[in-house]
């Protein structure tokens, strides 16, 4: 496991477009790892979200898109309050999604969504999914 | 001033800028007879060529450019007086800035010309020879504070040592065992406060307070207040009988208000705050006291073979005069409840709580239990960064001491129980003195102590255990732990109180309440008030050794200063 | 007193016993909670980016049918919408270009000039009302009701829209301890739930809410309390499935606070609409004798 990092992967679009979508500075991360401790859904993710930014701060974007982390993520914004960096991964978190969803790839197909569930579901849960999970 | 003589310092931290502009800009200026750029100025030959120019071109006012004009002030003003010149007639100024370099110039010009203005309006300043008087006030009798007065009493002179408590000790007394050399502070400190107590030329004026200070080096007046203790000092004798038979069962300051089982940790109304206390003197809690609440007891005063108890004694004033003061009012921590995402919980402890728990003379006789419910913890994380490093929620600034004092406490946790384990939860280990990172090694490789790298994002009861909420970065995996007990590296503050004794002094604070030094490397012990001299964590946070050498420090300065028998006070002139 | 009211989708089909206890409720307590007209989704999730002023288009729409009403404050029950509305809101007052690239998205409308205030009905309970007149105007205390109050994430987090303590909220432990229940304070009270995630990856939401019900039962509570319909339905209906998969677990009770204020008011208990909740409450509120006609 070699990475390869050089100016062009520090300073490319990729990660411009992260800080510009996302209104963060990413280099303000210092990696303590506070957002990963206390994130709802980390057991779930194969990489921690503090490892997300990492791989954004190096401009490492196959690295982020082979993980499942920022499709599991719940938009809880618990990282965002508790960084002591002032870093609100939440958003980078979006912007990540986003960087995807706007390249028309969906997350959740809704035509497989069975019918009782559409049923049972409340409106919050399926317009907030959706609009966060695909295109 | 009509000859006056412009000298511009061109060294590689000018190198942003045009001096050639500048120097013709600035020659062009009325009255300016010489104007040219030196190379090195501040060292020896560009100060000759300075001197050899006043003379030669009869300057009657010089203006110096400088990268650092608090630092070289004194070596130019020197050259400039050796060349005849009155310390008013040098004016330095810094033109440094950080733009291109078209506008690094013009600011230059800018800066010059309106330095040249006030070389122009500067009046000789009135002089006044005050005499030393030959006594210090020291404020605050930790270790730093201790160091100094000893320091100085050795010396010869007479020390004034104010301690807000009813004793000297600060901190440092309350721990169990200090690093990186796990010597005893009730071995090597309670010997200097001892000595402190007993020495000919230390008065202690302990559970005092600065009230009052005017005047300035060589001559500050000084009222200090001193608390009503309720009983009186003098006819005391430190036998501690009134103690014994005094009712109430309080929760200590001493002891972090520790609220151990069986009230191992309690104190009672008329109370000393350990048994190795300087001076040896009770005092009577108001708010607790029978008498005081309920209008009966006074069973101390029955107790009392010397007639010491003294329930109408009122605070008093006591007024000094000295000649210099040495600020030693240390730190304290965060408190726990400042970290809301940490639940507050008897079994989740800083710092100072768990010393008390470790220390031999501690309440509990150096048994590890927990307060919660006496049993012995068979697990303990420890937290670093707690409320440090964190800009958003806390304070930026790295706490210094905790890296260290969390992996002594790891250590010496597990000398007390065997089949133990421990955790640290770091972001980064911090152990930089002598010594340090040889003792963290060996509470790895020896004392079995694993340090787990990830901010603890949540602590909280579960049960009958501690659960922690962190991560290992290094794998990459969340942690979740189960602990029978916590202990929080909290940030050190400066104590409180710290603005309103700054004010009274007159010295700068900076953003956090640390005092603050004149100069960050050159002259740390000198606060931005002459004649007061800072030493130990009220200027930062630091580990003994390092206060302890600032507290020598702060004493070498003042017995410079009483070396001399008077100052010359100069006060700007005002037309 | 009048009150503009914004109740947002869920709040009109999954979740009426919330519409219909609250509009109950604040009409005991003296406020009419009137519906704003013409009202339309919030988008339910603020986008987090900062190049997406389109979805702000919905949000803010909303606030300008509040100014049409001549209002100038808007309440919410739902948490979704009150924190996409708030968050909205908070964008275009502190960022005058967005307001105005927003504005002129919207040419139909007039413009919006951040004049309106968007609280939720828990702010309105706690700074309009106050917990002692709430707590002289109890008919039925909740004696012996031990309810675990569950914040979620939208009523807390970002920090500029928390209607309380980010970590330590007690705005609605205040609330319940007026009605005099036991409240149950407990370590998920601010955990998030899974939110949408329940859409794609359910069991994922199952183990969070597993999670929360039984931290919060490990402390005793006998139901929890919320206010976001999203939270509701993962509580609610993921239980079924964990009584299988935790054959100790019995299901546990979960009701908007605006339910219990209802019942502890004193009001027709069917006004509640209990039925609707999806673990039946009735036999828990029955047991202390709650609920009274
Ligand atoms: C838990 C813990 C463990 C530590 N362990 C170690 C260790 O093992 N080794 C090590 O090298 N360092 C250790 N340190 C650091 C050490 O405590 C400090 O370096 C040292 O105590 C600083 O001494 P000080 O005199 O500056 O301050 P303090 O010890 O805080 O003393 C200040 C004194 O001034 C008094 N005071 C305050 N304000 C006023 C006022 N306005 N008027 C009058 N008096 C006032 C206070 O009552 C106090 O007595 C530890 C720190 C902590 C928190
Ligand atoms: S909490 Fe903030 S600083 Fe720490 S790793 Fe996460 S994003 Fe980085
Ligand atoms: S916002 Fe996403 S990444 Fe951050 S704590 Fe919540 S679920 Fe985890
Ligand atoms: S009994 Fe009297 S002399 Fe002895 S310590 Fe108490 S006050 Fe002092
Ligand atoms: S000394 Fe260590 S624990 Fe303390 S603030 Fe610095 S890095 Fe954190």
């Amino acid at each position: 496991m070699r990475i390869e990092i050089s100016t062009e992967t520090l300073y490319s679009d990729f990660v411009k477009k992260v800080e510009a979508i996302s209104e963060q500075t990413l280099i303000s991360c210092y990696q303590c790892g506070k957002c990963s401790a206390g994130c709802p859904m980390c057991f779930a993710m194969d990489l921690l979200p503090s490892q997300i930014i990492r791989l954004a701060q190096l401009g490492l974007e196959d690295d982020i898109a082979k993980a499942n982390t920022i499709w599991i993520c719940a938009s809880c914004i618990t990282c965002s309050v508790r960084c002591p960096k002032g870093v609100d991964l939440a958003r980078v978190m979006e912007a990540l999604r986003l960087i995807t969803s706007r390249k028309n790839i969906d997350q959740v197909q809704i035509p497989e969504i069975p019918k009782e569930t559409i049923a049972q579901l409340p409106q919050v849960a399926m317009v907030g999914g959706f609009r966060k999970l695909t295109a | 001033m009509e000859r006056i003589g412009v000298f511009v310092c061109h060294c590689k931290l000018m190198a942003y800028m045009d001096t050639g502009t500048v120097v013709e800009a600035i020659s062009k200026k009325p009255d300016v007879v010489h104007a040219a750029a030196y190379e090195d100025l501040c060292l020896a030959p560009g100060l000759e060529q300075v001197k050899d120019t006043i003379k030669n071109e009869k300057l009657d006012g010089v203006l110096i450019t400088s990268c650092s004009p608090v630092l070289h002030q004194e070596v130019l003003r020197q050259a400039v007086t050796a060349a005849g010149l009155e310390a008013h007639q040098m004016q330095a100024v810094d033109i440094r800035s950080q733009n291109g370099v078209k506008e690094n110039t013009e600011r230059a010009i800018e800066a010059i010309s309106s330095a040249l203005d006030k070389l122009k309006a500067s009046l000789p300043p009135v002089r006044t020879k005050v005499p030393i008087t030959k006594k210090v006030l020291v404020i605050g009798g930790g270790i730093a504070g201790i160091r100094a007065s000893l320091d100085i009493a050795d010396g010869g002179y007479e020390v004034i040592l104010v301690e807000r408590t009813h004793s000297i000790g600060g901190h440092m007394i309350q721990y169990s065992e200090t690093f990186p050399t796990l010597d005893c502070p009730q071995c090597i400190e309670t010997p200097l406060m001892t000595d402190t107590g007993q020495h000919d030329n230390i008065t202690i004026y302990a559970y005092s307070e600065i009230e009052e200070v005017t005047g300035s080096i060589g001559k500050f007046k000084v009222k200090i207040r001193r608390k009503a203790a309720y009983v009186d000092w003098d006819k005391c004798n430190g036998c501690l009988m009134c103690i014994e038979k005094c009712p109430p069962r309080v929760l200590s300051e001493y002891e972090r208000y520790l609220d151990m089982p069986k009230r191992q940790a309690h104190r009672r109304a008329i109370w000393v705050p350990h048994a190795q206390a300087v001076p040896m003197r009770p005092i009577i809690d108001k708010d607790h006291c029978l008498y005081f609440t309920k209008g009966k007891c006074r069973v101390c005063e029955q107790a009392c073979p010397s007639k010491a108890i003294d329930f109408t004694q009122q605070e008093s004033f006591v007024e000094i005069e000295v000649g210099a003061i040495v600020v030693a009012s240390g730190f304290d921590l965060m408190p726990k409840s400042a970290i809301k995402e940490y639940e507050l919980d008897k079994d989740i402890l800083e710092g100072i709580e768990f010393e008390r728990i470790l220390c031999p003379a501690g309440p509990t006789a150096g048994k590890v239990i927990r307060p919660s419910d006496g049993r012995e913890p068979k697990t303990v994380a420890f937290i670093s960064c707690c409320g440090s490093r964190d800009p958003e929620h806390g304070v930026p600034y790295c706490s210094k001491v905790c890296c260290m004092y969390l992996v002594k406490m790891a250590l010496l946790y597990m000398h007390a129980v065997h089949d133990g384990q421990t955790f640290i939860f770091y972001i980064d280990i911090r152990t930089t003195g002598k010594g340090y990172e040889e003792f963290v090694q060996r509470a790895v490789t020896e004392d079995n102590v694993l340090y787990l790298r990830g901010k603890v994002s949540k602590i909280f009861r579960d049960g009958d255990k501690i659960k922690v909420w962190g991560a290992d970065t290094l794998t990459g995996k969340r942690i979740e732990m189960a602990v029978d007990l916590v202990v929080l590296g909290m940030a050190m503050l400066p104590s409180e109180g710290v603005k309103e004794l700054a004010d009274k002094l007159g010295i700068a604070t900076d953003e956090h309440g640390f005092m603050v030094e004149l100069h960050s490397k050159l002259r740390p012990m000198e606060s931005s008030v002459p004649g007061i001299y800072l030493a130990g964590c009220c200027q930062g946070p630091k580990d003994i050794q390092d206060t302890v050498a600032q507290g020598g420090g702060a004493a070498s300065k003042v017995l410079a200063l009483f070396a001399q028998d008077e100052v010359i006070l100069e006060e700007a002139a005002v037309r | 007193m009048s009150l503009s009211y914004y109740p947002g989708c869920t709040l009109k089909t999954k979740a009426k016993n919330a519409e219909d206890s609250a509009i109950a409720a604040m009409a005991a307590l003296g406020i009419e909670l009137v519906e704003l007209p013409r009202w339309n989704c919030c988008g339910t999730v603020y986008s987090f980016a900062g190049d997406e002023e389109l979805h702000q288009l919905a949000p803010v729409r909303n606030l300008i049918r509040v100014k049409e009403t001549g209002g100038d404050r808007v309440a919410t029950i739902c948490s979704f919408c009150y924190n996409t509305l708030k968050r909205a809101n908070l964008l275009v007052t502190s960022n005058p270009e967005k307001m105005h690239t927003i504005n002129t998205f919207m040419e139909e409308e007039i413009d919006y000039e951040g004049d309106v205030e968007v609280v939720h009905l828990l702010e309105v309970l706690r700074d309009d009302i106050g917990w002692e007149t709430i707590a002289e105007k109890v008919q039925v205390p909740l004696t012996g009701l031990k309810v675990a109050p569950y914040y979620g994430c939208t009523l807390l987090r970002p920090q500029e829209i928390a209607i309380d303590d980010v970590e330590r909220p007690t705005i609605m432990h205040d609330l319940l301890k007026a009605l005099g229940a036991d409240v149950v304070d407990f370590p998920y009270a601010t955990e998030c739930c899974g939110s949408y995630q329940i859409i794609s990856n359910p069991d994922y939401v199952s183990q969070r809410v597993w999670d929360i019900l039984s931290s919060a039962m490990r402390r005793k509570a006998d139901a929890i309390v919320l206010s976001c319909p999203l939270c509701d339905a993962n509580l609610g209906q993921t239980q079924k499935e964990l009584m299988q998969t935790h054959s100790e677990f019995k299901g546990i009770p979960i009701l908007y606070f605006t339910q219990l204020l209802a019942l502890a008011l004193g009001l027709d208990p069917e006004i509640c609409r209990l039925e609707l909740n999806y673990v039946d409450p009735r036999p828990l509120l029955e047991s202390k004798e709650l609920l009274r006609q």
